[in-house]
């Protein structure tokens, strides 16, 4: 199993610096290193399995943000078919979906919803993130790719209320039918929370 | 809203309504949350005709505590306490999946002697897992022997980790940067007199368990999940590896120092319950063998490498580390905005959560005698699945 096989398809740290030659070169000491940083910088930002997987589906574009896997963004019209692709296609052979959530990001008015695909043959991972409105909470769901998705979908319904297109069988999974709400976006208030105000104790 | 959203009520209802043959009438019947047979507070619907089940839905949430909306309000060396209380049987490996989390997004180093006691606590912690999970599925079929034999030997290894770490259950021990103490100086001796005693006891429970003809009878070729389904299913653990997939990050993407020990991993081919049951009893052997490897080894060194006090910042962006515990893959992911020491998201992807709903799919067309095997087979801990 070689590094980029690895599940975190981490990229190896590029090439160390190369040690400095006998004689060194007065004139240009402080560009060297500048340089190199750049390469280091640059480098881990697209790990091979991105190239790959962008370089096949023309709907994938990297992800903007950090993360640590291998990650790439999709538009939610194209999601279903992306991910189908991803799963059959034999290079790539997604065929776990090892966990579906979403993130409320309040602040841009968004939950951002990420699929974390792994491939057992290959034993990669691959992070694909999607965007979608906070006040028009709609995506196609991906159960007919994996089945697990109907559980791991009915989860964030019911956490953050993203509503599942197609979905056979959308409702709560841990609260009950009637609770108000969903407790895992950032404005959720509800009677029985504990809030603590910090500087009323000091 | 354009997109429909139902109710457990309408659930029941739709189905129930949906075929009506003439001769036989099939009915709704709740298995639970108060079971024996169910491992906790699991409630499932049995759609049944007759005896035969037609279809299983699980109904959860009854201790729904919301540790994900609690872990967005504690630092991350708290939110190691919370995994405590979801996987109680892999409370340590709970524990090492956040500390990996935080190291490698921190790019912490540890040392050998970290990695050492890291991997022989969760071997004994595996070990411990799966003879209690031995002993209830000889119970819940029907024979209150394995589960005696089963809790007699867990104990001994539940009192090594009280010796060391003060508890017997929600341990604590594996933080961020290290463990909390250092082993008690009698650990190295009593772990070898534990596997020294209880490597015979896993062949006493073969003669007393696997051999039974009843035992074969309600495993053999009941539930049988095949790999593609399984896959699909999102399955991991000793059931992905008992329908023939041998995905094991042990193995896979080695974390620890599960590297440098040898070991196998079990394999089953048919993927019915008598594989699963199969696969557990080899991993215990392996464990043992593990811990054999180790135990003699362990170097000397800090065991604590991260300041406790100090405030744990994560770099901004997502940050995911896995692992295997006794019942699969546990994943957390954690989104940091790169400025507070709590994270903006954390998730557990717990392999209850997702181990659970291929009970449907082994139990579809077979007695209510072979979901209670099936649930048994999947081993799942209740706490870990509603989190």
């Amino acid at each position: 199993m070689t590094d980029e096989a690895s599940p975190d398809n981490k990229q190896p740290e590029s090439t160390p610096p190369p040690a400095p030659t006998p004689k060194p070169a007065p004139a240009s000491p402080a560009p060297a290193p500048q340089a190199q940083e750049e390469q280091v910088e640059k480098e881990p930002e697209l790990p091979k399995l991105v190239v790959d997987v962008c370089a096949t589906i023309g709907e994938l574009k990297p992800y903007a943000s950090e993360s640590d896997t291998p990650a790439v963004e999709v538009a939610p019209a194209d999601l279903v078919k992306s991910l189908t692709t991803l799963r059959d296609n034999p290079d790539f052979a997604f065929s776990m979906l090892m966990d579906h959530t979403a993130i409320d990001r309040i602040d841009d008015g968004q939950f951002e919803l990420v699929y974390r695909l792994y491939s057992i043959s290959t034993l990669s991972m691959l992070l694909v993130s999607t965007k979608i409105p906070r006040d028009n909470p709609v995506i196609p769901t991906v159960c007919e790719v994996w089945d697990i998705a109907e559980w791991q979908e009915r989860e964030v319904y019911d956490l953050f209320g993203v509503l599942y297109d197609n979905h056979p069988d959308l409702r709560r999974v841990f609260l009950e039918d009637d609770w108000k709400g969903f407790p895992l976006r950032k404005d959720y208030e509800d009677d029985f929370m504990l809030t603590l105000d910090v500087d009323k104790l000091r | 809203m354009a997109v429909k959203v139902s109710t457990l009520d309408e659930r029941i209802k739709l189905t129930d309504s949906a075929d009506s043959p003439l001769d036989t009438q099939e009915y709704f019947i709740n298995m639970g949350p108060q079971h024996p047979a169910t491992h906790g507070v699991l409630r499932l619907m049995l759609k049944l005709d007759g005896e035969t089940v037609r279809e299983v839905i699980p109904v959860l949430g009854y201790i729904h505590r919301g540790i994900e909306k609690i872990g967005e309000h504690s630092t991350y060396r708290q939110f190691v306490h919370l995994t405590d209380r979801c996987d109680y049987l892999s409370a340590m490996m709970n524990n090492w999946a956040v500390s990996l989390m935080v190291e490698k997004a921190l790019k912490v180093e540890l040392n050998d002697r970290i990695e050492y006691i890291r991997t022989i606590m969760a071997e004994l912690e595996r070990i411990q897992s799966h003879m209690l999970w031995w002993g209830v599925l000889g119970m819940d079929l029907g024979a209150f022997t394995p589960f005696l034999y089963g809790f007699r030997d867990r104990e001994l290894i539940t009192d090594i980790f009280e010796e060391t770490i003060g508890c017997r259950l929600t341990m604590n021990y594996i933080q961020p940067g290290g463990v909390m103490d250092d082993i008690h100086p009698n650990f190295v001796d009593r772990v070898k007199k534990v596997i020294e005693y209880a490597k015979p006891k896993i062949d006493e429970y073969e003669e007393l368990l696997s051999g039974n003809v009843i035992i074969q009878e309600r495993l053999r070729n009941v539930g049988v999940l095949s790999a593609d389904k399984a896959t699909s299913l999102g399955v991991t653990g000793p059931v992905l590896r008992a329908s023939g997939v041998p995905l094991d990050l042990r193995r896979v993407a080695p974390y620890g120092v599960y590297d440098k020990v040898n070991f196998e991993v079990a394999v089953g081919s048919v993927g019915d319950c008598w594989d699963r049951y199969w696969v557990r009893i080899e991993e215990i052997r392996q464990s043992m063998s593990m811990i054999e490897q180790l135990i003699d080894n362990i170097p000397a060194g800090k065991t604590m490498l991260m300041k406790p006090a100090k405030k744990t910042v994560l770099p901004e962006g997502s940050h995911y580390a896995q692992l295997e515990t006794a019942r699969g893959i546990l994943g957390i992911y954690a989104v940091s905005d790169g400025v507070s020491d709590k994270p903006v998201r954390i998730h557990m992807r717990s392999p209850n959560y997702n181990n659970v709903w291929s009970a449907d799919e082994m139990t579809r067309d077979s007695r209510i005698g072979d979901l209670v095997a099936n649930v048994s087979s999947i081993d799942i801990v209740v706490p870990d699945i509603d989190r």
